[in-house]
């Protein structure tokens, strides 16, 4: 930490906290993100990691802890790890090993979970985030650590019954999760957002996990703090871990109302980092507020030591390369290369890019195709991603397919079909999966040749004498009246074309 | 000659000749267990399925299928070896009621090659023990003076090849569960090396310790069990993909020019008079056998009993965490969930165990961590530095398995410290990972079996058994059975 942190409330300006506004405090926020990776088996058992079957019976005597049993490492969720840590900058590690994490907890049926403490299998890293506050401008967020664990199983609690009763479903116990550790580097709650949003398109871009947080794929902690200036010094207040966020909103709430709470309670009591142990609050979604879980005295005793069932994983350095060589590309070089070669505004690319690798094929096919980015885009970044969201379809599923889409496009840069027609052609497409000129045919759409235009723009004028002279007073929008007519008349005139001949048959 | 007299290797022969019949073998073991158990209780459980798996094995020989090596032998198992559908109660209240679902790998192996489990053998709770005095079940009475206890943990398994209530038995040492127990009961038992057989379904108590091994009267026989239970088990991470020699095709190898060491430490300080002059004599039948005897050190293996007793500990706390009430165990009546902890696991438990969980959980603790677990590690590695510096100047390494033949029961339960004395000569083999095997010499005079130990290296369990086996060529020691009916010796 850059600051220098007065770790006690000792100081004689302690009178003075109320002179203090919260806008001068500054926020320090860490993240432990827990990233179930897509693996079909579980990290030590090969069970089966599918989600929502019925309880317990995703379980062996491995994952049940039954006496005897033992572990096995799953090669897969090495891979996918390494590679989460290779797109994070991570450094890897050539040997990792696997330690016991020990505590009580019905859903933990050996009595311990298997970890890794001193040897992660991802070593320091970073990850850069757009920052909301000023566009291009990206923040380094520094990686700790990533480390593979197991997950613990479900323990529901009915209550609602006369006897109240627990009942532990050991489904999700023994799937692999990945827990990212960041440096305290996060300064804002949007900022905690962002970068989760990044590292979850990131993971959705590596084929790493799906990062769904309904179904827990994707668990955040926060642990956040103030530094407030106080007399020339900073004062750091106790730090707090908010518990198992489920949402990035959940995040982003939680944070700042936890920020606010936390200077509220320093202004009153002023304690301070050296005070109170680190407490763990969880968040409720109903009150949006964070609630006391527990103090722990410094850090809660796990015993962690090595686990004597695993054997330590040596990583060569060819695998590395390996998974290194076919790693895709991510969203930032991607961002990056729509903006330098395609020539789309930064916004626009990361629109683009955040609809995942899908949509930035789709476009790069059409973009190349029709050697127009920019039309690509818009009619991709508008059209395209309102259609799939009104269909809640992907773009795999998208009934044109992009050569199609190429097709289309190619006729609006000719002029041959206007914008509002290439749409009314588009919706064709998509509603009864057909070319565009397939759509074209069954619109009646025809070219519309020279002494059809004059004719039309003959009548035009003839039928219209007041518009006509309110154009010739001056007038120029009035002309918006006449094209309008036109399109009743032809609907297949090009409504630029009517226009020019309009303007140079009344004004000359 | 009765079945009972017969060793394994003559009886899958004259099952394989069709002079007995699986039936009849297993009838004749479970008659003697029926008989004897009562007074030694060896067994914690016997198979209701034994007999039923003889006579399918009978069928089959009869249609003409082939079978394998083991076809009809019976065996014993220790009950902290889990056998498909049998009780596997590890000699501990907690699981009493526990019914493994599945088998062990080498229990797998044992059945695939035709044995037949006939009874699940007593052990000090979950392998905690020296005297199977610490067993829920009872202790187990050593059959060549049935005051004395058979050693442990694998008492039950010693006792009931001593008293030929099965042939052969199955035993796992984590410090000498194995050697020290066939040293009382005047039989051969084998550790080999960390990671020769798959602990897969072995309840661990120490799993960085622990190895599954044979239990037999003579090496031979151990050599047959080890040919089927040895070997790499994508199951058992720890197991070993190293070749597996043929220990039964070099067991007459001339044993001249073998370089035997002795560690003179070994031989002197509170030993019993008795074990020394018998060790000694035993060491003159190798030299007639054309060893070259050769004095060696290993000085740290002082502190081995000090390691182990950090280490073993330390593994079993968290190895034993999962025993909580909640899913297969005992469940204690309790009104709160921390309560069910506490009553189950204080009532499930034994003081023994009890003990060394809290001795692990304290050495695991921050702030203690560095100074125990890590020393002890330390001291782990120094102890197979000194058995590596070794085995460069001689291929065995001989001594006294136990400093005392059996001692008497309830003797030692009150002095924890002199009962852990009764490993000093066999946690070193396990803290180094490397395989030993305990083989009966003369008895005492009052007709207490004694143990020689051989230590050899890792994966060179074909020496050792080589090495045993010629031995008993020698000698007639592994060849006498306690009379009958059993008798005290005071």
């Amino acid at each position: 930490m850059e600051d220098s942190v007065l770790n006690s409330n000792s100081n004689p300006q302690s009178t003075n906290r109320q002179a203090v506004s919260f806008n001068d405090a500054k926020i320090i926020i860490g993240l432990e993100v827990h990233v179930q990776l897509d693996t079909d088996s579980k990290l030590f058992c090969g069970c089966s990691t599918r989600f929502g079957e019925a309880a317990n019976s995703q379980t062996c005597v491995i994952c049940t802890g039954m006496p005897g049993a033992l572990p096995v490492i799953n090669r897969r969720a090495l891979e996918l790890s390494i590679r989460t840590g290779l797109s994070l900058n991570c450094r890897i590690a050539r040997s990792t090993k696997w330690d016991r994490k020990n505590y009580f907890y019905p859903d933990l049926p050996k009595g311990y979970q298997i970890s890794q403490f001193d040897q992660p299998i991802c070593g320091p890293g970073h990850l850069d985030i757009q920052t909301t506050e000023a566009s291009g401008q990206s923040r380094r967020i520094r990686i700790e650590r990533a480390h593979l664990e197991e997950d613990a199983g479900k323990s529901i609690h009915d209550e609602s019954s006369r006897r109240q009763s627990s009942k532990i479903d050991l489904n999700r116990t023994g799937t692999p999760l990945l827990e990212i550790v960041t440096h305290p580097d996060i300064r804002t709650a949007a900022e905690a957002k962002a970068f989760l949003s990044e590292l979850k398109l990131i993971l959705n871009y590596i084929d790493v996990s799906d990062c769904n947080m309904q179904q827990g794929n994707l668990r955040c902690d926060a642990n956040v703090n103030l530094h407030i200036p106080l007399g020339g010094e900073q004062v750091a207040t106790p730090i707090v871990e908010i518990k198992n966020l489920n949402s990035f909103r959940a995040v982003e709430r939680s944070i700042t109302f936890e920020a606010q709470r936390q200077f509220e309670a320093w202004q009153e009591n002023g304690l301070t980092i050296a005070d109170a142990p680190k407490q763990t609050r969880g968040w409720n979604d109903q009150t949006q507020t964070t609630t006391l879980q527990r103090e722990k005295e410094d850090s809660a005793d796990y015993r962690y030591f090595p686990d004597p069932d695993l054997i330590a994983v040596n990583i060569e350095e060819t695998q590395i390369e390996l998974i290194q060589s076919q790693l895709v590309q991510l969203p930032s070089t991607l961002r990056e290369s729509l903006v330098t070669e395609y020539n789309l505004k930064p916004d626009d690319a990361a629109v683009i890019v955040s609809q995942g690798r899908g949509v930035v094929d789709y476009f790069l096919e059409v973009a190349d195709g029709c050697q127009d980015s920019r039309i690509a885009n818009n009619w991709i970044g508008q059209e395209v991603l309102r259609q799939l969201n009104e269909l809640n379809q992907t773009i795999r599923q998208y009934p044109v397919s992009p050569q199609q889409f190429t097709e289309l496009l190619k006729l609006v840069i000719a002029g041959t079909l206007d914008q509002t027609r290439g749409k009314e052609v588009l919706n064709a497409m998509v509603e009864h999966s057909i070319s565009s000129e397939e759509a074209i045919k069954q619109l009646g759409i025809k070219p519309v040749d020279n002494s059809e235009l004059v004719t039309l723009c003959e009548t035009l004028i003839d039928e219209n004498q007041k518009v006509v002279e309110q154009i010739r007073s001056g007038n120029e929008k009035a002309i918006g009246m006449l094209i309008g007519k036109a399109r009743k008349i032809n609907p297949n005139a090009n409504p630029g074309l009517v226009k020019a001949m309009l303007s140079k048959m009344i004004t000359g | 000659m009765t079945l009972s007299a017969l060793n394994a290797d003559i009886i899958v022969d004259q099952l394989n000749a069709g002079e007995i019949t699986a039936t009849d073998c297993v009838q004749h073991f479970l008659e003697r267990i029926e008989t004897h158990n009562s007074d030694l209780n060896a067994f914690i459980s016997v198979s209701d399925k034994a007999l039923e798996q003889a006579e399918a094995i009978d069928n089959r020989r009869k249609a003409g299928e082939s079978l394998g090596c083991l076809a009809g032998l019976p065996i014993a198992i220790k009950d902290g070896i889990c056998v498909a559908g049998q009780p596997t109660t590890a000699g501990s209240k907690m699981l009493e009621k526990f019914s493994a679902p599945y088998d062990a790998t080498i229990v797998e192996r044992l059945k695939s090659a035709g044995a037949i489990v006939i009874g699940k053998t007593n052990m000090d709770e979950f392998a905690m023990g020296s005297s199977t005095e610490n067993s829920y079940f009872g202790s187990t009475n050593n059959p060549w003076a049935t005051d004395r206890v058979p050693g442990g943990s694998s008492g039950g398994s010693a006792a009931c090849v001593a008293g030929r209530l099965a042939p052969v038995a199955i035993g796992s040492d984590t410090g000498g569960s194995i050697r020290q127990p066939a040293s009382f009961c005047g039989i051969t038992g084998l550790k080999p090396t960390y990671g020769r057989v798959s602990r897969y379904g072995l309840i661990a108590f120490a799993s960085s310790l622990d190895q599954i091994g044979p239990m037999t009267r003579t090496a031979k026989e151990s050599a047959l069990l080890m040919s089927v239970i040895a070997g790499f088990d994508p199951r058992d991470s720890t197991s070993s993909k190293e070749q597996v020699s043929d220990s039964l095709a070099s067991l007459e190898i001339p044993l001249k020019g073998i370089r035997i060491g002795v560690c003179r430490d070994h031989l002197n300080e509170g030993l019993h008079l008795e074990v020394k002059t018998k060790i000694n004599d035993a060491i003159s039948v190798f030299k007639q056998l054309g060893a070259n005897i050769e004095e060696i050190e290993l000085p740290h293996t002082k502190s081995a009993v000090a390691a182990y007793y950090i280490i073993a500990p330390c593994e079993a706390s968290s190895n034993l965490a999962r025993y909580d009430g909640v899913r297969y165990t005992f469940r204690a009546q309790a009104n709160d969930l921390e309560e069910m902890y506490r009553n189950t696991r204080g009532q499930g438990f034994g003081d023994e165990v009890k003990q060394r969980i809290m001795l692990g959980t304290y050495a695991l603790s921050s702030g203690y961590y560095e100074a125990y677990y890590l020393k002890a590690s330390k001291v782990r590695r120094m102890i197979k530095q000194d058995y590596d510096e070794a085995f460069q100047k001689v291929d065995l390494i001989l001594g006294p398995t136990t400093p005392t033949p059996a001692f008497k029961l309830g003797q030692h339960t009150q002095d924890p410290l002199a009962m852990y004395l009764a490993d000093i000569f066999t946690v070193s083999a396990n803290l180094a990972g490397i395989p030993a095997i305990s083989v009966p010499v003369e008895p005492s005079s009052t007709g207490l079996p004694i143990g020689l130990q051989l230590q050899g290296r890792a994966f060179e369990e074909n020496i050792l058994l080589r090495a045993a086996h010629q031995f008993q060529n020698e000698t007639p020691w592994h060849t006498t059975s306690p009379s009958e009916p059993w008798r005290t010796q005071s």
